[in-house]
């Protein structure tokens, strides 16, 4: 198994934290774009791991992979102790209700209010909570999470960018996942409403010790928010270690996420 | 060489299609039978889809009607057979005219609208966010909206049939002072289930056409808003050929029923 070129200090990560989620030898390529190529990681529960890389270089691949929206070639993708590529699609849906996943664009259904948009992945899963839980309180709940309350029945079209990212937040939140994917948090954000959704992103991580895995190229949101962080490099984990240990790392490779 | 090349090309990716929708119909008749059944989802699609189309057929089943009247009309008077107008009008439009020409317009109207919609909504990772979310997309959102269609055309093409006999029945009572009464009992007194059950069937198929097609160019959408653009274009295009063939098929195989 290949494992990093460099691995650095492990941020809070110790020996005997349990491994949540768990990728070996992840390989994907779309045609002769070999796009992952032995991709190896480990995320351990309540860990903030920060996945950084280029544009292009996989990491939307490989967090699609991680929720068996694209079929890997071949690797071994587990979570919470399930190999995904495995499973049947009864039990990988109900695995994905453990899994959040907050997209690039927010992927709000652009044809419901903001609660029909909360409710919806609550009619999925009302397993999930017991019989007589009221929807409208969860809704309320995760919407007041996100200070987004006062738009319960607006359309998507009437949010801005920052709010359309928070209610996606919070319909992520809904089903109160043990994991939760951010794809490029902050990416089309102006710095503040950047920052206002890294708070909230470290709100949620204290408030319900999610373990998070953040895929992102933007240094700002990888200092506030990674515990521990892996450098996507030609498909392959290059680099792993906390912030501050990448950050003066010679390696010029490491050097070029850093040097602005 | 280059020329026989592309034409080569061309053959490949066109048959490369036509597997394609076959193997997305077939998955469609073994998701519809399927648990959980969306029947909310389906009553809203057929809603939207009968009443943002009613005007449109309306207008143009009584535009049809008129024309086809007026024009006609001299004709039968060279040859003093008025009163055969009628039953000609009847036949044409219920046979032919009317199911084509309603399944022509809401192949303009609701397959273009279903491509552009599902393209869209695979463009922002809508259908991602709904497959991660533990829901599956191809049953919520193609298995209704084909459905939809499937039940809502023959319904439109009724009332455009009916619409378009009215308006040639006012074009002969301003030209002949024909009644109401009169005009409709000759339409009726000549058309037989022979006319109108194959009509009915055919406007089945013209229904289950207009979703398929306009499900799978939104579904399996390309890239970026050129990709929705060209999904809803290339569902019209593609729906309206697969029209004249069904409606090729359906008078082919009538035609040898009846002999028979």
């Amino acid at each position: 198994m290949k494992e990093s070129n460099t691995i650095l200090p492990q941020g809070k990560v110790t020996g005997t934290q349990e491994i949540v989620l768990e990728i070996k030898n992840l390989n994907k390529s779309f045609g002769d774009n070999h796009v992952l190529k032995n991709f190896n990681m480990k995320l351990y529960k309540g860990e903030n791991l920060v996945i950084m890389g280029k544009s292009g270089s996989g990491k939307s691949v490989m967090i699609k992979c991680l929720v068996g929206l694209i079929q890997a070639d071949s690797g071994i993708i587990s979570v919470m102790h399930k190999d995904i590529t495995t499973l049947n699609q009864t039990a990988l849906d109900i695995l994905r209700s453990d899994i959040g996943f907050l997209f690039q664009g927010s992927a709000l259904y652009d044809s419901m209010t903001v609660r029909e948009n909360l409710e919806f992945p609550l009619r999925r899963h009302s397993s999930r909570f017991e019989k007589n839980m009221d929807t409208n309180t969860l809704v309320m709940e995760a919407l007041e999470n996100v200070g987004l309350a006062h738009a319960i029945d607006l359309m998507p079209a009437e949010l801005s960018g920052g709010m359309q990212r928070r209610v996606a937040l919070a319909r992520t939140l809904i089903l109160q996942p043990k994991i939760i994917l951010y794809d490029e948090p902050t990416s089309g954000l102006d710095p503040i409403t950047a920052k206002e959704i890294i708070i909230l992103m470290q709100d949620i991580q204290k408030k319900y010790n999610t373990s998070s895995l953040i895929i992102t190229h933007d240094v700002d949101c990888a200092r506030a928010i990674s515990d521990r962080m892996v450098l996507l490099i030609d498909g392959t984990n290059y680099a792993e270690g906390t912030f501050d240990a990448l950050s003066v790392s010679t390696d010029p490779k490491v050097k070029a996420f850093f040097k602005h | 060489m280059s020329g026989l090349s592309n034409i080569k090309s061309h053959i490949q990716t066109f048959l490369k299609e036509i597997g394609e929708l076959s193997y997305f119909t077939a998955r469609f008749f073994k998701e519809s039978f399927r648990k959980p059944f969306e029947f909310k989802e389906f009553l809203r699609q057929c809603y939207s889809m009968g009443n943002r189309s009613l005007v449109l057929v309306g207008i143009t089943g009584f535009i049809i009607g008129l024309v086809l009247t007026l024009q006609t009309r001299p004709t039968l008077m060279e040859f003093g057979a008025v009163s055969w107008m009628p039953s000609m009008v009847g036949i044409s439009i219920i046979r032919e005219i009317g199911p084509m020409i309603t399944a022509l317009v809401c192949a303009g109207r609701i397959g273009s609208g279903i491509g552009a919609e599902l393209g869209s909504m695979r463009v922002t990772e809508q259908i991602d966010a709904m497959e991660v979310s533990g829901t599956n997309p191809f049953k919520y959102l193609v298995v209704t909206r084909v459905l939809a269609t499937t039940f809502m055309i023959p319904l439109l093409v009724i009332i455009g049939d009916a619409i378009g006999l009215y308006g040639s029945y006012l074009v002969e009572h301003l030209k002949g002072d024909v009644s109401f009464q009169l005009y409709f009992n000759q339409v009726f007194e000549s058309l037989e289930f022979g006319d109108i059950i194959p009509a009915t069937i055919k406007s089945f198929f013209f229904g289950l056409a207009i979703g398929l097609v306009g499900c799978f160019k939104g579904y399996y959408c390309g890239k970026g808003t050129a990709g929705v653009g060209r999904a809803a274009n290339s569902a019209v295009v593609f729906t309206s050929l697969l029209l004249f063939i069904i409606d090729f098929i359906a008078v082919f195989a009538a035609d040898i029923f009846y002999d028979l």
